[in-house]
């Protein structure tokens, strides 16, 4: 067949297409639109790092300059994965040293990083330059002084919430002498403290430094000397924001942070204190992200923030703004695209923390570009939802978190059904979901119906039955992540459904009535899923009725893998071996 | 009850193509009060009866419930959905506020070392405990406890007792477990952060939850080796009273 386009003009317009989906959609064209593709594609991007293997990646990619993997499940961050599940990254980093030491970029989320795979990248990608861990555990602060120290061309490096075997903050004297080519530098999870000294001359001799994120234990009495050195900072993550400062101190941060002509955003401001918080005036009006989740500030010392932050377009903030404070954020707001609102656990504390369903209305009200929520509240009202849906159609995310599992309608003690079915059905762009509070099974059956869009969906103690999950399996067509707590069903919807798990990435189920026999079933029914279990005893001891503990159900290309720990039970393909556990490191 | 409602009409709607033996859902059928079995209590879910505090019907519908002591919401595993550095975080900030009055006049009264830990601040929070014959090792918050006997329950209750929701890892029933007087099968340790193991319970609580690293919950045969009761320096140090 006649290729009607020669390679180099079919690459010079796939080098417009950026986005990762629209280039798998291209490599299914035809023999020679996949050839092209896969030769000019630059960032290669893997959801689920046991969907396929290191080295065929490594093949199929020879112009991969970034690679961006994802390990364990999403539930991974609530602890609900036991530790050594997996999600290693060492298999990808020693393939990638070994066939394409070109790559520059490396991300990982929820995955296991030893010391090891930092030097190994250190040591084999000269043109080394990115490096974003969020997530991550396995690796200390030795590891991250290997790659401080020989990636000559390091621009980005950042630990988001990672789990890190602190042995203190030498690691960031490591940076070479002559100036550096740092563009972001995120050592806010880390808890040990860095030199002060260290911290200042890095600073100095990194012009291009615009995102810096400290850990908590910088004390606020050392930033001024820090901003002073990194005016032209973009993202500022303070340290801890509470110490006593004299007058004099005060008036020379006042005017350091007023230095900052080109920031946008702000975080760490961790136990901000209410007197400090006119300091941070002159940041507000030009402030686009904002993230309180870590300052223990109360009403109605917000408001003063908050009503200075006109161009703010994503907040995090803890449920101490109560409902008064979101109604200042949608008076004044007015970009705001996110908002997030953490417990303070002040409830708990028996404070009065006034935070009900009333806050979100208000700032759905308010804010007419807001298109993300994520928000944490004792209870919730089937009217709220029908309100917030009515008035934010162009939702793209919404995650309500009603604390109480169970928890009806409190004014009318009704489920809360109605109310997410108003969310799918006005919120059309709906993509990622997550319910919560008293649902019935009729709640699933209208998010099936209209949620057509639905990639990402999360629940817990919800559901009667299992048509639950036959609804959702059978009507979302869009579902790629589904993650399961606590309900009530499991094997009939599975197996009706068995072949929707193959267009999803993964399927995960804990504390639900899946048995044991009905995973032998998928397995053998599926032949590119693994279906795995995770489980204190060897599901073959026991009858196939039993349930068990958890299961991660996805797809795959790679087959079962072969690093799972003695708790963790691949379904075995053929009838007759039932689970294998082949473990080899 | 709702949820009856909708079962019976699911049960008649959806075609059955393999027998469930544990029944289409709900969880009133599956709660046995007592012991039952070990499977029969593995099978069984959280329902809207464990957690009594919304709604007066709920907390009389818990009195009857099979004796076990419903959890609260906070109690369950990995709920509410918090990733675990914002939790720490959180319960820092409870730790700290009590703390905060008596520390402030410290405070005052440091120099401004930015190399001096920050004070008043206990950065405890989960912390992991694994026990041998266990594979799976878990987290336990210590600063949601006051004492010895509080955390050693908990852990009785994480590894041997199957609490609701949380379904137990050994699926045993057993006699109180005792891990604190040496009297049982199995004895309480933790790694402390100078790298050594020493049994539980020798030095004041407040003492321990600073200095400990994680938890091994150790077969007392195997304990033997341990720096017990006897007084090394460093515990000698450590033992001045609080």
């Amino acid at each position: 067949m006649d290729r009607r386009f020669p390679f180099k003009v079919l690459e010079h317009i796939f080098s417009f297409v950026d986005s990762n989906e629209d280039r798998n959609s291209v490599s299914l064209v035809c023999k020679s639109w996949f050839e092209t593709e896969r030769r000019t594609r630059k960032r290669v991007f893997v959801g689920n790092c046991y969907a396929v293997s290191p080295l065929k990646v490594a093949r199929r990619f020879p112009k991969m300059r970034s690679l961006t993997l994802k390990g364990k499940p999403h539930f991974a961050d609530y602890n609900l994965v036991p530790d050594g599940w997996g999600g290693y990254a060492w298999p990808w980093i020693e393939a990638m040293a070994a066939r394409r030491p070109l790559l520059e970029e490396i991300r990982l989320k929820r995955m296991v990083v030893t010391d090891e795979c930092l030097e190994k990248i250190a040591a084999s990608f000269r043109d080394f330059k990115t490096l974003v861990l969020t997530s991550c555990e396995g690796f200390s602060t030795d590891g991250i002084a290997a790659i401080a120290s020989t990636c000559r061309k390091l621009r980005d490096l950042e630990l988001r919430e990672c789990i890190v075997d602190d042995l203190g903050g030498d690691w960031l004297s490591y940076f070479p002498e002559t100036s550096t080519s740092l563009v972001s530098l995120d050592f806010s999870c880390l808890d040990s403290e860095v030199k002060l000294s260290d911290l200042e001359r890095l600073l100095s001799r990194s012009p291009n430094l615009k995102s810096l994120k400290l850990n908590r234990s910088v004390t606020l009495d050392v930033l001024e000397s820090l901003l002073r050195r990194a005016p032209q900072l973009v993202e500022l993550g303070t340290g801890s924001f509470s110490d006593e400062l004299d007058p004099e101190e005060i008036a020379k941060l006042t005017k350091a942070l007023s230095e900052l002509k080109q920031l946008k955003s702000l975080s760490g401001l961790w136990d901000l204190l209410p007197e400090y918080i006119p300091l941070l005036y002159s940041v507000c009006p030009r402030l686009t992200s904002l993230n309180l989740s870590y300052a223990t500030v109360q009403m109605p010392d917000l408001i003063d923030l908050l009503s200075r932050c006109s161009k703010l377009q994503k907040l995090w903030v803890m449920d101490l703004i109560e409902d008064k404070g979101l109604k200042t954020v949608a008076l004044c707001c007015k970009e705001l695209r996110e908002l997030r609102v953490f417990p303070s656990g002040a409830d708990l504390d028996e404070t009065d923390v006034t935070l009900t369903e009333q806050g979100l209305v208000s700032v759905s009200e308010g804010c007419k570009k807001l298109e993300s929520v994520l928000y944490f509240c004792v209870q919730f009202t089937n009217a709220a939802l029908v309100s917030i849906a009515k008035n934010r159609p162009n939702f793209r995310c919404f995650r309500l978190c009603v604390m109480e599992p169970f928890a009806p309608d409190y004014r009318t003690q009704q489920p809360l059904d109605e109310g997410f079915k108003a969310i799918v059905e006005k919120c059309k762009d709906l993509r990622r979901l997550s319910v919560s509070g008293l649902l019935t099974d009729k709640a699933f059956e209208y998010i099936g119906v209209h949620a057509k869009k639905l990639r990402m969906l999360s629940i817990a103690f919800a559901g009667d039955s299992d048509l639950m999950l036959h609804h959702l399996l059978s009507g979302c067509q869009s579902l790629k992540k589904l993650e399961i707590r606590d309900c009530p069903f499991g094997d009939t919807a599975l197996l009706e459904n068995a072949a929707k798990l193959e267009t999803m990435r993964s399927l995960w189920m804990s504390s639900c009535f899946v048995s044991f026999g009905a995973c032998k079933q998928l397995s053998q029914k599926m032949p590119r899923l693994n279906v795995e279990v995770i489980d204190e005893h060897p599901p073959k001891t026991r009858p196939d009725s039993s349930p068990v503990e958890r299961i991660y159900i996805y797809r795959t290309v790679a087959g079962p893998r072969l690093d799972t720990p003695e708790f963790v039970w691949t379904i075995h393909k053929s009838p007759e071996v039932g689970v294998s556990r082949l473990s080899i490191r | 009850m709702i949820t009856e409602l909708e079962m019976g009409r699911a049960e008649s709607e959806l075609e059955l193509g393999l027998g469930l033996s544990l029944g289409g859902g709900t969880a009133a059928k599956i709660v046995k009060p007592g012991g039952g079995g070990a499977w029969g209590e593995r099978g069984r879910l959280l329902t809207a009866k464990d957690f009594p505090s919304v709604g007066s019907k709920r907390a009389a519908d818990s009195a009857s419930h099979a004796g076990a002591s419903p959890p609260r919401s906070s109690q369950v595993v990995g709920w509410p959905p918090i990733g675990s550095h914002r939790m720490n975080s959180l319960v820092n900030n409870q730790a700290t506020k009590k703390e905060d009055d008596g520390k402030k006049q410290a405070k005052d009264d440091e120099t401004k070392d930015v190399t001096k830990k920050v004070s008043g601040k206990v950065q405890v929070g989960f912390i992991k405990v694994n026990m041998d014959g266990v594979a799976i090792g878990r987290k336990v918050d210590l600063n949601a406890h006051s004492s010895y006997e509080n955390l050693a329950q908990t852990l009785e209750d994480m590894f041997f007792r199957t609490s609701p929701g949380t379904i137990g890892l050994t699926g045993q029933f057993t006699k109180p477990l005792r891990l604190l007087d040496g009297s049982s099968e199995f004895v309480l340790t933790y790694e402390d952060k100078e790298g050594d193991w020493m049994l539980v319970g020798d030095v004041p609580w407040r003492m321990f939850i600073t200095s400990v690293k994680r938890l091994r919950v150790m077969k007392t045969s195997e304990a033997n080796g341990l720096a017990a009761r006897h007084q090394d320096p460093k515990e000698r140090q450590r033992n001045k009273p609080v």
